[in-house]
């Protein structure tokens, strides 16, 4: 089970996470055209990477904030977490 | 039956109660502090059990979780438990244990024949053998493996017994209370880290327990005791014997099964059986010594031949002889502590060494005690069936190839020692990469890989003076790290006799014309032979070797046979050990009770139970209760005799005549609020939201990006920024998550806060064309008139006292109104509105007329919402906005959506007007057509029209737009019904809408 850093709360186990999928992904904007090319990687493709990934958690038992959790996908390692809204430098 | 092999003295038991115990139905007397095993041993009976493959004979080989085959079936107060290793096993009075693997008895077993007729059980038999024909696989190979390979017999029935799951998080985690663990435990509680000591063991110091050796002017067993009970009076130590750490998990996180109640006759009131610990530790020491390896040679697999250590453990710790003429066969020193044991005793051993000329302190003690000690001799053979009656014993050439003359000579047990193994499984289950440690001919830990540190033995450190030294400076270190004190403590002085070099040999050469099996896993049965073979087949890595041949495979994990197999390997291979590699070492390190994973989660407890503030009125009220999701709900109020069907067409019927009230409280309720609420719906919802007065209330759908609806249901705008959205019961949470998701990542620029308040209220649906009249009774004061409280009008009112919120909604499609009040006073509405409705005959109704009002409407659920359907589908695209952009739209250009003859949704009418429709059958054209029949769609939900009196059906159908009038068949297979049927408008009951309006 993972140990994870809620810039929130603090080290919080994964049981009280849900995870929410590639942190990467952006949404194309409202009301704007959007080819079907880029809504289709927008809605259905992913890399799947082998290694450090930045990635979407929910802490739905805790504070109920997304953030997002830099994680190797092979080791499990977790290296950084930060807030919905901060920047990943 | 007298303990013929117990010596007079000495031991750790507690002679001063005898306990009375069964084994294959012969009763026996032990000593309280006995395990199965030694008991047995005291009493002489060596023939426990029979192999896995061949059926042979099997007696004790360990004397602890070592043990690859002395397990048996436990009964115990009444249950049974299969796969218990006796040497595990603590005595308790009336304790209850057989032998598992045989049939008809231990004695005489037929199952036996494998082994005269092994020569068609090698390795891969039943890969190769089992393949064809198929169909005899399942009929007769499998169930005649099944019955002759079984490791006991798991229990049927339910268990009663209680198993807890404790969640713990501490500075230090030890591993194994041996020298190092209680030195590192010692320095890091001293330090005032928060320390957890674990041992798997009843008794504490692990091979202190056995040794001979000083430690500060004590015994190793008196500093041990010594340790333990300081240890225990400390605040923030934690220690526990019978814990086995058996799993190291990803972060640092260990699991640890502590047996609080097997030792015992039965589970004490209030008494777990089984306490699972999930322990978040800052560091691990891991001191889980070193597993002592044998020596292959013929017939090594015969009860009476046993591990060394485990022969001197017998005998130190439970006063236990396991033989009156022990033939001890070593490469190393080791082997001559359990004969001077011995001698001691008054037992005569003869020690045979493969070695040369050894000399060291341990091997001169040895020889003044006048010990027959042979040098360059090997155990070619055990010889005698059921127990060990001699040994064929030759001398072994300096290069170990050539034996000498093979001599026979007597003996009732064989102590084999081929040195140590260290015990690395956990530190590898951490991802620690081992390396090969050339002088102990062994893998030990190398570089950590989580925050573990492994000392003393299990690190490959054999010498005590060592392993104290270093693992009190890892647990002042290491604490030192967490806590910031620095406690000194002085290292006590040590008295130990030193070794001399071990063997490197492993394996007994086969003498000429002889071929015995000589067995590398006895658990799996897996011979020199066997391993051969594989190599000669092809195999080459040792995972594919594993699986081959089994070898260090199932509950054992290779625990005694691991490194010869890996010496063999490397040796036809040509190999140096360490490029042959060692399989994983997978969690867990011994078997767990499923009952200990499962812990509490079982029957009502594997999910939480939901209950609406109204729940005790519909319990007193007859209501047959239907899980929906994690709540419970009304399904039907049941009256007299009435079934199921009956009883919700009563109710259903009320509702179209009366007036009905139903708990709604489980819907999903979400409270949104702030100055871009009304952006957000827009955002969230296809239709539009910019424009809803305050006061109002609409239905909307949402869908998920890829264009699938999501969910639906009504928000009402309460004040100006202030807004009241309902799920559906089943996706209430997703659906906040999804708002969240979109408020904090996507458009963190809105001004809207989303707290979910399904909780917070109590509601309750008022439907019939009585139900106004009711409603003016309940808030006499409000003006609930069809002007006042219009169709998706919303207004607060007082209901005797307690502020209400009154919704004009309808999920029947009948005139209908919805009441909120806090959850607090759920039940004194509930009483006010049945109390108030009798004289309009007002029934409660549940979920199942619910149901049905709701399908004759047309109105979609969870069913027609199912993950897969498009607004379209449901016939909701009127409410799918062509001027605004919204979550999910773009997906909806996508042309399978768009397809001229897309699914809808239709209603579907048996033409007999009788045969009611299964839900999931199939609609086709021909129902005598060819196989796969071409599926047209599927009925998502059947109700029988209360309108209509007739079965009628939701159907999700193909071209669903053009289908009606059409006729067709609804096949169910499940259910063996062909149906002939018509499709009609799926809104089947008051198509315009008036009656909601009325
Ligand atoms: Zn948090």
């Amino acid at each position: 089970m993972l140990h994870i850093n809620c810039p929130h709360c603090g080290m919080r186990s994964q049981n009280e996470f849900s995870y929410g999928g590639d942190a990467s992904v952006k949404r194309p904007e409202l009301n704007k055209e959007v080819s079907d090319q880029d809504w289709d990687n927008f809605v259905y493709n992913r890399k799947s990477l082998r290694g450090k990934h930045l990635e979407l958690w929910q802490h739905i038992s805790g504070c109920r904030q997304w953030i997002k959790v830099e994680r190797d996908t092979a080791t499990h390692e977790i290296f950084r977490t930060f807030k919905a809204d901060e920047e990943v430098a | 039956m007298t303990q013929a092999f117990r010596i007079e003295n000495g031991g750790l038991i507690n002679r001063d109660k005898k306990l009375s115990f069964k084994f294959n139905g012969k009763t026996y007397l032990g000593y309280e502090g006995d395990t199965l095993a030694s008991a047995l041993l005291a009493n002489g009976v060596h023939l426990v059990g029979r192999s896995f493959k061949y059926h042979r004979p099997r007696g004790f080989f360990g004397a602890g979780v070592d043990e690859p085959y002395a397990v048996v079936q436990l009964f115990r107060n009444g249950e049974t438990e299969p796969n218990i290793k006796a040497t595990e096993q603590e005595l308790f009075e009336g304790l209850e244990a057989k032998s598992v693997n045989c049939w008809p008895s231990v004695n005489f077993d037929i199952g036996a024949i494998n082994n005269f007729l092994r020569i068609f059980l090698p390795a891969g038999f039943y890969y190769k053998t089992f393949m064809w024909p198929k169909s005899f696989w399942y009929r007769i190979y499998e169930p005649f493996i099944r019955k002759a390979a079984g490791l006991g017999v798991a229990s049927t029935k339910h268990d009663k017994e209680r198993y807890e799951h404790k969640y713990e998080y501490c500075d230090l985690l030890i591993a194994g209370s041996g020298p190092s663990g209680l030195a590192g435990a010692y320095a890091a509680a001293k330090n005032g880290a928060k320390v957890i000591l674990a041992e798997d063991k009843p008794r504490f110091g692990g091979s202190l327990l056995t040794s001979d050796v000083n430690i500060g002017n004590q015994s190793g067993k008196d500093w041990a005791e010594g340790i333990i009970a300081e240890l225990k009076t400390m605040p923030n130590v934690v220690v526990k014997n019978r814990s086995q750490i058996f799993g190291y998990y990803d972060h640092n996180m260990l699991v640890m099964s502590e047996k609080v109640s097997d030792h015992l006759p039965s589970t004490k009131k209030y008494h777990p059986n089984k306490r699972l610990w999930y322990i978040r530790a800052k560091e691990v020491l891991i001191s889980s010594g070193s597993i002592e390896r044998p020596i292959v040679f013929g017939n090594n697999d015969t009860p009476g031949v046993m591990l060394s250590s485990a022969a001197k453990e017998y005998l130190k710790v439970y006063g236990v002889l396991v033989g009156r003429k022990p033939l001890v066969f070593t490469n190393n020193d080791s082997g001559y502590e359990t004969a001077i044991e011995f001698k001691k005793h008054g037992v005569n051993p003869v020690v045979l060494d493969s070695r040369k000329n050894p000399e060291s302190e341990i091997i001169d003690e040895a020889k003044n005690l006048g010990i027959n000690i042979k040098n360059s001799y090997v155990v070619v053979a055990a010889q005698g069936y059921k127990k060990v009656k001699s040994a064929d014993i030759a001398s072994i050439s300096e290069d170990k190839k050539q034996l000498g003359k093979i001599e026979n000579i007597q003996c009732d047990c064989i102590c084999v020692s081929g040195f140590w193994t260290p015990t690395i499984h956990l530190a590898s289950q951490s991802g620690n990469k081992t390396k090969f440690k050339e002088e102990i001919d062994a893998f030990v830990p190398g570089q950590s890989k989580q925050n573990e540190t492994t000392l003393g033995a299990a690190n490959g450190v054999f010498s005590l003076e060592e392993t104290l030294k270093t693992s009190f400076t890892a647990g002042s270190e290491l604490s030192k790290k967490i806590t910031e004190n620095d406690n000194k403590i002085a290292i006590p002085n040590v008295v130990e006799k030193k070794s001399s070099q071990h063997d490197k040999f492993w394996c007994v050469p086969l003498p000429k014309g002889k071929n015995y099996k000589r067995f590398l896993d006895f658990q799996n049965d897996v011979a020199v032979s066997d391993v051969e073979i594989a190599l000669r087949e092809g195999y080459r890595s040792i995972e594919h070797v594993k699986r081959y041949t089994t070898l260090g495979m199932a509950t054992d994990q290779g625990k005694t046979s691991n490194l010869n197999g890996l010496q063999l390997v490397s040796e036809i291979e040509n190999k140096v050990v360490p490029a042959v590699g060692h399989t994983t070492f997978r969690p867990p390190y011994t078997p767990v009770s499923i009952g200990a994973i499962v812990g509490r989660e079982v029957g009502k407890h594997s999910r939480p139970t939901r209950k609406s503030p109204m729940h005790s009125w519909h319990e007193k009220n007859n209501a047959v209760f239907v899980d929906a999701g994690v709540w419970l709900r009304p399904r039907y109020y049941r009256r007299g005799n009435e079934n199921l069907f009956e009883g919700s067409k009563r109710e259903a019927k009320n509702v179209r005549t009366n007036v009905g009230v139903c708990d709604v409280t489980t819907l999903g309720k979400i409270d949104i609020k702030g100055p871009d609420a009304a952006e957000l719906l827009n955002r969230v919802y296809t239709n539009a939201w910019l424009k809803l007065p305050v006061g109002k209330a609409r239905y909307g759908v949402m869908l998920r990006e890829d264009g699938i609806v999501m969910d639906d249901g009504t928000t009402t705008r309460i004040s100006e920024n202030h807004y009241h959205m309902t799920t559906t019961t089943a996706q209430a949470a997703n659906v906040l998550s999804h708002l969240e998701y979109y408020l904090q990542l996507v458009w963190p620029e809105l001004n809207v806060n989303v707290v979910s308040t399904t909780e917070q209220w109590a509601g309750a649906a008022i439907a019939g064309p009585k139900s106004r009249d009711l409603l003016q009774k309940l808030f006499p004061n409000s003006d609930v008139s069809n002007e006042g409280l219009p169709f998706m009008g919303y207004m607060e009112g007082d209901l005797f006292g307690v502020k209400a919120r009154i919704y004009r909604i309808s999920f029947s499609g009948e005139l209908a109104y919805e009441v909120n009040v806090e959850s607090d006073y759920g039940n004194f509405m509930w009483e006010k509105i049945i109390e108030v409705g009798k004289e309009f005959n007002i029934q409660p109704y549940g979920t199942e007329a619910l149901s049905t009002l709701r399908i004759e409407m047309g109105h979609v659920a969870g069913s027609e919402l199912d993950g897969r359907t498009i607004p379209f589908d449901n016939a909701l695209e009127g409410l799918v906005s062509k001027k605004k952009d919204f979550i999910g739209k773009r997906s909806l250009q996508r042309s399978a959506f768009i397809a001229e003859d897309r699914q809808r949704i239709v209603g579907v009418v048996p033409l007999d007007k009788q045969t009611s429709i299964p839900e999931g059958s199939h609609l086709v054209k021909d129902d005598k057509a060819p196989l796969p029949n071409p599926k047209l769609g599927h009925i998502s939900a059947s109700c029988w029209s209360v309108e209509y009196d007739n079965p009628f059906s939701l159907a999700i159908l193909k071209d669903g737009k053009n289908m009606i009038g059409q006729k067709l068949f609804a096949m169910s297979p499940l259910k063996n019904k062909v149906i002939p049927v018509e499709i009609v408008s799926s809104h089947y009951v008051d198509p315009k809408g008036e009656r909601v309006r009325s």
